[in-house]
């Protein structure tokens, strides 16, 4: 049913074409592209997009196109890996607070409303200053761990409707263990707006990797990533616009398809709701 | 009411001394430390270092360093910046008002066009106003603030050549209400467009579901006319939802403004922060976090009193 009603939403389908399009050929980047992301050619800076260079060239004549298939690898792989953490991260604290109730529960939301009156970015930036440019497993794991509260409490919210129900007494009441509870019974039915928080997650990460690259202290050259590619923008969009436009571009592209699709779950998996 | 919002600025002092505790241990935490700034300094000697750390009370543990910032902080001494020498207050002082002169246009600016945005392609559902608006408002949730500011600055600024890169006013020249509005009009822009596509669907979804309730049918039944059954009873039960998007959007707005600022040269509190950033300037550093996170629980507390006035069934106590 979920699926039937995700392949009615036409946007989300269209939004799930384009991102696997996106991933295919970043993938598929040395097929599709003859250049190498990371040699430098001084002979052919700041050209314009031509059929040679179909995207022009940057300021130190790399093809631009190419260094945006590369650039996917890197951002996407950025984007997914958040949200693993941050879902992860969010079921296990908003499933405690959610289950165990009580003092706990009350200790853990206090804890989430701090996270959230903390200005995001600021942390970022004050972590991208300490590591001085971080490498892509730990961009992971501080957006990660900056990312999880919505989650936590959704799946608060979902645990504690779902705690005294017939099927979870019932479970209780013939000895279930509470982890055997909470995976097989509660866990399962929660999934819906897990689902959609973690799609969610994906796009929110993929914008928070390309602000952090963009101000520097993200992904580090020459590795390209979406972000890190419009560094330099702000100084090179008189000479070379193509070079602040086409990676923003691959960022609202995928931004926008991982949106769709996030929309389309959301519908799928509660039917009730009218868009 | 009077004792629920004192109830609930109490309640705020401890997350606000969760925060700055956080805040403390993260900036001791980075290696280096306060005194980082000298270290690759040829004359400034390893005694010089421990005499300096002594002086600045760093030999202390951490709580009893933390405890003193507190009890400075809570008095009015913020301390100075290690790079310009200035008291954190005055710094912030002098840039506060640029941040809240840039966030409160957007603030008015995004209110005034989601609300009708929102409610009119709620009432016209599935029009070719609502798929454009809902289209566009799509499109703008997904885009970074800082390339929509670079690409506005392409167009407007280096293109049409309509109005300035950057910066809060023309350098130099005497105070003129056409030109600071002429350099407020990007920077706006930039952030106000990202906000106005989950405001302007948040109360397009909410208004939706309530223009389906019962209520509204008996409103339209008993001859009133449509604009007052949208404005006084649609309007004010579908903003709720509206109102919390809005207030939890403020540290948004803030991390809109630090990009914003950033790309337009625009002298407020992102810009102190960034540059105190990459400079290790902790007293700076702590000071903005402070009065950062400080507006962000005022303007959620804000939203809460709200609700008790759009829909009278909450109670507080």
């Amino acid at each position: 049913m979920a699926m039937e009603r995700f392949l009615a939403h036409r946007l989300a389908v269209a939004g799930l074409l384009v991102l696997s399009v996106l991933t295919a050929l970043a993938l598929l980047a040395p097929l599709v592209s003859p250049y190498d992301a990371e040699k430098t050619d001084l002979l052919s800076i700041y050209e314009s997009p031509s059929a040679v260079h179909p995207m022009g060239t940057d300021s130190l004549g790399r093809d631009l196109g190419t260094r945006i298939l590369y650039g996917g690898r890197v951002s996407l792989t950025i984007g997914l890996l958040t949200a693993a953490v941050a879902i992860s991260l969010g079921t296990f604290v908003g499933g405690l607070a959610g289950f165990r109730g009580r003092w706990l529960d009350g200790v853990l939301m206090r804890f989430v409303d701090m996270m959230y009156a903390f200005p995001r970015l600021f942390l970022l930036i004050l972590f991208g200053v300490v590591f001085k440019g971080m490498t892509v497993g730990l961009i992971v794991l501080v957006l990660g761990a900056l990312s999880w509260m919505t989650t936590s409490r959704v799946v608060r919210a979902t645990f504690l409707s779902l705690k005294h129900r017939d099927f979870v007494e019932a479970a209780r009441a013939i000895g279930a263990r509470d982890r055997d509870i909470i995976v097989r019974h509660m866990l399962p039915n929660s999934i819906g707006p897990v689902v959609v928080a973690a799609t969610l997650g994906v796009a929110s990460a993929i914008i928070s990797e390309s602000t952090l690259s963009f101000l520097g202290l993200g992904v580090q050259p020459p590795t390209p990533t979406w972000g890190n590619m419009l560094k330099d923008a702000t100084s090179e969009m008189g000479q070379a616009p193509w070079t602040a436009i086409f990676p923003g571009l691959a960022i609202f592209l995928a931004v926008v398809s991982v949106n769709f699709i996030g929309d389309g779950l959301r519908d799928a998996f509660d039917p009730r709701r009218t868009r | 009411m009077g004792r629920y919002v004192a109830s609930r600025l109490l309640q705020a002092v401890p997350l606000l001394l969760g925060i700055s505790v956080v805040s403390f241990a993260i900036l001791r935490a980075v290696p280096g430390g306060p005194l980082a700034a000298y270290e690759g300094n040829p004359y400034v000697t390893d005694a010089d270092l421990a005499r300096l750390e002594q002086a600045f009370g760093l030999d202390q543990p951490l709580h009893v360093q933390y405890l003193s910032w507190l009890s400075r902080f809570v008095t009015g001494d913020w301390g100075y910046s290690l790079v310009s020498h200035q008291p954190v207050l005055a710094l912030i002082g002098e840039r506060l008002p640029n941040t809240v002169y840039l966030m409160g246009t957007v603030f008015v600016v995004t209110v005034m066009l989601s609300l009708p945005i929102g409610v009119l392609t709620a009432m016209r559902q599935y029009s070719v106003f609502d798929h454009a608006m809902t289209g566009a408002t799509f499109a703008f949730l997904s885009t970074p603030t800082f390339w929509l500011g670079l690409l506005l600055i392409i167009v407007f600024g280096l293109q049409l050549r309509l109005l300035p890169l950057g910066g809060i006013a023309t350098p130099g020249a005497p105070f003129d209400l056409g030109d600071r509005l002429r350099h407020l009009v990007l920077p706006v822009m930039t952030i106000a467009l990202v906000q106005l596509g989950s405001h302007v669907r948040y109360l397009r979804a909410s208004m939706l579901e309530t223009l389906g309730q019962d209520y509204l049918r008996t409103a339209r039944a008993k001859g009133l006319a449509d604009r007052v059954v949208v404005a006084r009873h649609a309007l004010k039960n579908a903003a709720l939802p509206y109102v919390t998007v809005v207030a939890l959007d403020v540290p948004e707005l803030f991390v809109g403004a630090l990009v914003t600022e950033q790309i337009f040269g625009w002298p407020g509190m992102g810009r102190l922060f960034w540059d105190a950033a990459t400079r290790s300037d902790y007293p700076v550093l702590m000071g903005v976090l402070a009065v950062s996170s400080a507006l962000i629980v005022l303007a959620n507390l804000a939203a809460d009193v709200f609700y008790g006035y759009l829909d009278p069934r909450i109670r507080y106590s």
